[in-house]
């Protein structure tokens, strides 16, 4: 993809520099001073290409503005560990962490729960009182057993430990490396205490580290390993996004032996290290692990992006051309085949959509890779922001968005609001605490975390279902009747 | 690990190993195992204190809830709230992070309350704690008195607060502490003596039905009773999209929750779920301080409505009495539908207790009751509900256990349907049983929330939930030759 973004966007008609940059100043207004300054490096008119178009990202989250963001567990638990589908995980502490994120990420994955699959399942070591004057340690090693005994085709647990667990210096890592021992099955603790950090980005960062520290290496295909062999990394079948991916991928002629972590299974994960190349959607949440796994094994990765027809062909060729003429060859049939079918597509849909904009607010990577999507169906993108992302991020955004355009970090509910009307956007993009605000606000919605319980949105199978979402959003004829006509 | 392990191959879950496991988990074997396990809690119907808070807060007017403690905690329970009602959350945090932990969380909440003041103009924060600064410690009478002497938020701008721990009882307890919290904020100071405005104080406890706010307002006007309730989430979860985003679109009048220990009497619903409040009002006030069943089935809104009559010296008018006789010709007309019907049913004490009483009415069996925390108090309390009635014999009481549980149970020990919020889905799934969405969450069903299941007409309502559900599962599953048109 290293030479795709060359070209600068077309501006957007109406939406100028100066003028996003006085929308800026209007929004800071709504400060008190000490608020204002802190918010005041985490929103810029974009301006690619030019030095000081920077966005501060990554920093803590100012206290009592409505932030959107989760914690370091919610990471961990929600994003990294919570889809490997064959291991029990432990949301080690008080009851609410793992109730309130039970089934709510919409991984979707293979399987029979409770059998041979965990991952809709709730499993919390509910602390009382006495477990935080105690300790939970031992409660903790109990937990394992009868995890072990109850569930005995769990290929291993994981313990994600809430704020009681750090905050009282319980040692996780001593009991689940006996745990381990005793009961034969990895036992992996991950710290992901949600005072950590300042996003769930940390939970992230430290789920990988657990990864490398516990699980890469430990376990090897049965199969010989051949040259096509890849695997998937930061795709959590959100919807059966994975599933869309992968058939893509084989269809090129790749082996996907592991997907991280979307109806994910432990012991692929483990042997990732025999892969010969790793492609990475999420970037955010998995470029720890592919920069350990090519600096220890020599792998080399890349980022890849699946929404839309014209970022799925882009990317088609650039992993094409990490292989041989065959897979070449297959990329550009593959392309071929689908390009009618995605045309037909767009053919029913742009029409309605044509010049419709939209104001994004996601996590980590959607509000940059999902762009493309919607500029396949004629959408013009007026901001976009991240809640958790880094620097790194934001330099792989700058180039994706028009000039002008309004680029923000970690918002709050107030200045999303303020932006939507006065850009008077005709879609917002974010998550379900969003939702609400804006239909209340007559403004069409869709959650882009979890699809709107709908997806895949990722591959040829996902966009006619993300093109239908974002019609029906759009123009549902609800909209007509919410001005009273008395 | 890596280095101290050999390095093993990758291995299949068998198509047989899982054959296996699916059979053996659902065998006694297998219950008596799970049933004895002591440490891990697996799929539980109960969240955390600060949730409870949360809901208490938004029903009251202009109130923006703050949860003093990590971010993480307060977009968890915006999300669940809003995932529930299909309504905005709003609510904020102190953010605090890892230094909290080192040098206290004064400084957040200082700035917390600084910019939210600015930013959502409330009328009240109600602040309530997460397990940070619940473990280190930190002293909110203090840093909320420093806050007023800092400028931060002015001198009479009301701040109620509460401890709420995470690691100490359920979302109903915090409910019932930031309650407490918040009436003795407000109406510290505003009783008058000999002074009786006349009101009831109705508290309905953790109640996630907007639908059943509606209903207790419309029930107390046709008794002709001016009732105050604590807390009023009806408009807050329930509010109309037409074009405006109001981050505070109902509650409870401040005013009117200030003047609370001037009023005529005071009722709580909750059994199990307003000590807190209820022990204030009792020391706080001369007026008749009750606690009963809530109104769910016919014999519990009879006694509510006689106890309002009592109460306010008021006749139960002819309207509720033709209300009545249409409850019972419902559910006299689809008795034989429910009646002996086994089912499960789970959630927290005082929802089970009207549910308990409600089905014993119809003729049907609780059978397996679930609640996955509560007190042996609660399962005598249960009990003896179950005792008062022939369809009560052999029903259980399953207290302290989970969704896991009655998973084992439903397998081993049948029933009909189940009957709870879309945490059991799994379970009817693979019992291959009817599930009536009921209480809360409902995370898969739409609109819920918005249909009453108190008093007269929430009886019709529940009755016609079950009934329709059981004789929709019987066209689905009937063989040809029993498909009628008449059911």
């Amino acid at each position: 993809m290293e030479n795709e973004n060359t070209a600068v966007k077309a501006p957007l008609e109406g939406i100028e520099k100066q003028a996003t940059e006085e929308l800026i100043d209007k929004t800071l207004e709504l400060y008190p001073e000490k608020a204002r300054k802190k918010r005041a490096p985490h929103m810029s008119a974009n301006d690619p290409g030019v030095e000081g178009c920077t966005v501060k990202s990554n920093r803590k989250t100012v206290p009592g503005v409505m932030s959107a963001r989760g914690c370091a567990y919610a990471g961990a638990k929600g994003v990294v560990w919570g889809p490997i589908r064959d291991m029990t995980h432990i949301s080690h502490g008080p009851v609410g962490c793992g109730y309130y994120s039970w089934g709510t990420r919409r991984n979707l994955v293979e399987g029979h729960q409770g059998v041979d699959v965990f991952s809709a399942m709730q499993f919390t070591s509910d602390f009382q009182e006495k477990d935080v004057v105690y300790g939970g340690d031992k409660k903790l090693a109990k937990i394992c057993t009868e995890v072990r005994e109850l569930f005995p085709l769990a290929k291993g647990i994981s313990v994600l430990s809430e704020c009681p667990v750090g905050l009282i210096g319980d040692d996780i890592n001593a009991v689940a490396k006996k745990s381990s021992s005793d009961l034969g099955i990895p036992v992996i603790p991950c710290n992901c205490e949600g005072f950590r950090g300042v996003s769930q980005s940390l939970g992230h960062h430290i789920s990988n580290d657990s990864i490398r520290d516990y699980v890469i290496g430990t376990y090897e295909f049965k199969d010989e390993p051949t040259d096509y062999d890849i695997a998937l990394i930061g795709d959590y079948n959100i919807g059966g996004d994975a599933w869309a991916s992968k058939k893509i991928l084989e269809e090129l002629g790749l082996n996907v032996k592991a997907i991280w972590t979307g109806d994910g299974q432990i012991e692929h994960i483990a042997a990732t290290h025999q892969v010969k190349l790793n492609l990475i959607h999420c970037y955010r949440s998995m470029n720890y692990m592919a920069k350990v796994m090519e600096e220890r094994y020599g792998i080399p990765w890349m980022e890849f992006n699946f929404f839309g027809p014209t970022k799925i062909a882009a990317s088609l060729r650039a992993i094409a051309a990490r292989f041989d003429q065959k897979i070449q060859d297959n990329a550009e049939k593959i392309i071929e085949k689908y390009t009618p079918m995605m045309q037909a597509v767009i053919d029913e849909y742009r029409p309605r959509l044509e010049g419709k904009r939209a104001l994004l607010f996601v996590g980590g990577l959607r509000p940059r890779h999902t762009i493309g999507a919607y500029e396949d169906l004629g959408l013009e993108i007026v901001g976009t922001g991240y809640e958790f992302a880094h620097n790194d991020d934001y330099d792989r955004t700058y180039e994706e968005m028009a000039k002008g355009t309004l680029i923000f970090d970690d918002a709050s509910e107030i200045e999303l609001e303020t932006w939507a009307k006065e850009y008077k956007v005709d879609l917002v993009g974010s998550g379900v605490k969003e939702k609400y605000v804006f239909q209340k606000a007559g403004i069409p919605f869709r959650q882009m975390h979890s699809w709107d319980y709908s997806g895949p949105y990722h591959g040829y199978d996902g966009f006619p279902i993300f093109a239908r979402d974002i019609d029906m959003a759009i123009n549902s004829p609800t909209w007509g009747l919410v001005k009273a006509p008395f | 690990m890596s280095e101290t392990c050999a390095v093993k191959k990758v291995t299949e879950i068998t198509p047989e190993e899982v054959a296996r496991v699916e059979e053996w988990i659902n065998t006694e074997e297998y219950r008596d195992k799970n049933m004895a396990r002591e440490a891990v809690v697996i799929n539980p119907a109960h969240a955390c204190q600060p949730l409870g808070a949360q809901l208490v807060a938004h029903g009251f007017e202009g109130t923006l809830p703050f949860v003093h403690g990590s971010q993480g905690c307060a977009s968890y329970y915006r999300s669940a709230l809003t995932r529930h009602f299909r309504e905005p959350a709003a609510a904020v945090s102190s953010a605090m992070t890892e230094d909290g932990a080192v040098f206290g969380g004064q400084n957040n909440l200082f700035e917390g309350l600084e910019n939210a003041y600015k930013l959502y103009s409330p009328k009240m924060m109600a602040v309530f704690t997460s397990c940070m600064p619940e473990i280190i410690g930190d002293d909110l009478t203090a840093f909320i008195a420093n806050a007023r002497k800092e400028g931060l938020i002015p001198e009479d701008f009301p701040v109620p607060y509460a401890n709420t721990p995470s690691f100490n009882g359920t979302h109903i307890n915090g409910y019932d502490t930031m309650l407490k919290s918040i009436l003795s904020y407000l109406a510290a100071d505003k009783k008058v003596e000999g002074k009786d405005n006349g009101k009831l104080n109705l508290i309905p406890g953790f109640d996630c039905n907007t639908g059943n706010y509606r209903e207790y307002k419309r029930l107390c006007k046709e008794m002709g009773i001016d009732v105050t309730l604590l807390a009023d989430v009806s408009e807050s979860f329930d509010s109309p999209l037409d074009g405006t985003y109001r981050p505070y679109p109902g509650g409870t009048p401040l005013e009117e929750a200030a003047d609370v220990l001037n009023a005529h009497a005071t009722l709580s619903m909750m059994l199990h779920a307003s000590k807190e409040t209820v022990k204030w009002f009792k020391n706080e006030t001369e007026a008749p301080v009750d606690v009963m069943p809530a109104p769910i089935g016919v014999a519990n809104t009879d006694n509510f409505l006689m106890k309002l009559a009592e109460l306010f010296g008021k006749e139960v008018p002819e309207s509720l009495k033709a209300e009545r006789g249409r409850a019972v010709d419902a559910m006299t007309d689809a008795h034989q539908y429910l009646h002996n019907k086994k089912f499960a049913i789970w959630g927290d004490p005082d929802y089970l207790a009207g549910m308990i009483s409600f089905l014993l009415e119809m003729g049907a069996r609780p059978y397996h009751i679930i609640c996955s925390r509560g007190s042996k108090k609660v399962t005598k309390y249960l009990q003896a509900l179950l005792d008062e009635s022939p369809y009560g014999e052999g029903c259980h009481i399953w207290m302290n256990k989970d969704l896991w549980h009655l998973r084992s149970l439903v397998m081993t020990d049948p029933v009909d349907a189940l009957i709870g919020s879309s945490h059991g889905k799994m379970v009817a799934r693979d019992a291959n049983i009817p599930h009536i969405r009921h209480g809360f969450p409902v995370l898969d069903r739409v609109n819920l929330h918005r249909v009453p299941f108190i008093g007269y007409q929430g009886a019709i309502n529940l009755l016609t939930s079950i009934a329709n559900t059981l004789l929709e599962e019987v066209d689905r599953t009937s063989e040809d030759k029993h498909f009628e048109i008449m059911r």
